[in-house]
């Protein structure tokens, strides 16, 4: 099931657009001659999750599990805010976030291949420091 | 420069909110995808057949899917092989420090409305466009 899953998120990063970076860049230049996709993504994605969520969690259990496995954090840090920076930064520079990058991969470019396996050692990084 | 498409990108955004729905619904968890490619890597091998990766195998079924039924869909990658490796890094490090993405944050945990992910999903926003801004205007493209 979560298979299927990724294969309706993977269609949705596709169709969207937004599998290309330089559409996300596209958003981000607020400067240059700005495209708000983007925007409209987030707000489909919202529009659909928002309500849905409710409903789901309003649910004893999911369906194929014993209980949800949700963040138990609720408060900010600088863990959340220093790390959604840096992010912010990687993202900027070259137009991919992790979904879309995954994504990416299927275009069998060599650069995305560079970029996830960069993300990968970063997350390792992050592994060896912080586990 | 890109065309605006808000069409598609509504419609493709309703698809990304419907799968992360499935997720949550089905096996109980959010799809944050930096989250599900970091917990393949902490897994043990039996974990390499677990959800996570079902998901992302089925990320790229799905997107090589409709690209095959399209004729192919762009990918333009304006920065050089340098700074791709900065950018990822940077990407692998926050993502995991900050506990989550575009998804995850973005998507799911505005989808429940936390406070945590309404707060990163500012702040990286925020930083791209800062940092798009230096980039492009200042410096003057991705060296």
């Amino acid at each position: 099931m979560a298979l299927l899953s990724g294969v309706v998120f993977g269609v949705g990063i596709a169709v969207s657009g937004m599998i290309n970076p330089a559409k996300v860049i596209g958003f981000l230049d607020f400067a240059g001659e700005w495209d708000p996709t983007l925007a409209f993504v987030m707000g489909g994605a919202l529009l659909v999750s928002i309500p849905a969520f409710r409903f789901v969690l309003s649910r004893p259990r999911p369906v194929l599990e014993d209980s949800f496995d949700l963040p138990k954090k609720t408060t900010l840090d600088a863990r959340l805010l220093g790390g959604a920076a840096l992010f912010g930064v990687g993202w900027g520079i070259s137009g991919f976030c992790p979904g879309p990058a995954v994504v990416a991969l299927a275009s069998g470019l060599p650069s995305v291949f560079v970029f996830m396996a960069a993300m990968l050692a970063g997350m390792a990084v992050y592994k060896r420091v912080f586990e | 420069m890109e065309d605006f498409t808000p069409l598609s990108g509504l419609f493709g955004g309703m698809l990304i909110g419907l799968a992360a729905t499935m997720l949550l619904l089905l096996n109980g968890r959010i799809a944050g995808i930096s989250g599900i490619v970091g917990g393949m890597l902490v897994s043990r091998i039996g974990g390499l057949f677990g959800w996570r990766t079902a998901f992302i195998v089925g990320l790229l079924l799905g997107a090589s899917g409709y690209a095959l039924a399209m004729g192919g869909v762009p990918v333009e990658i304006e920065a050089s092989l340098p700074a791709l490796v900065v950018a990822g890094l940077l990407v692998g490090f926050g993502t995991r420090l900050g506990s989550g993405c575009t998804s995850g944050h973005g998507v799911c945990g505005i989808g429940r409305m936390s406070k945590r992910s309404i707060a990163a999903t500012a702040v990286f926003f925020t930083v791209a466009i800062a940092t798009v801004f230096l980039v492009r205007h200042v410096v003057g493209g991705v060296a």
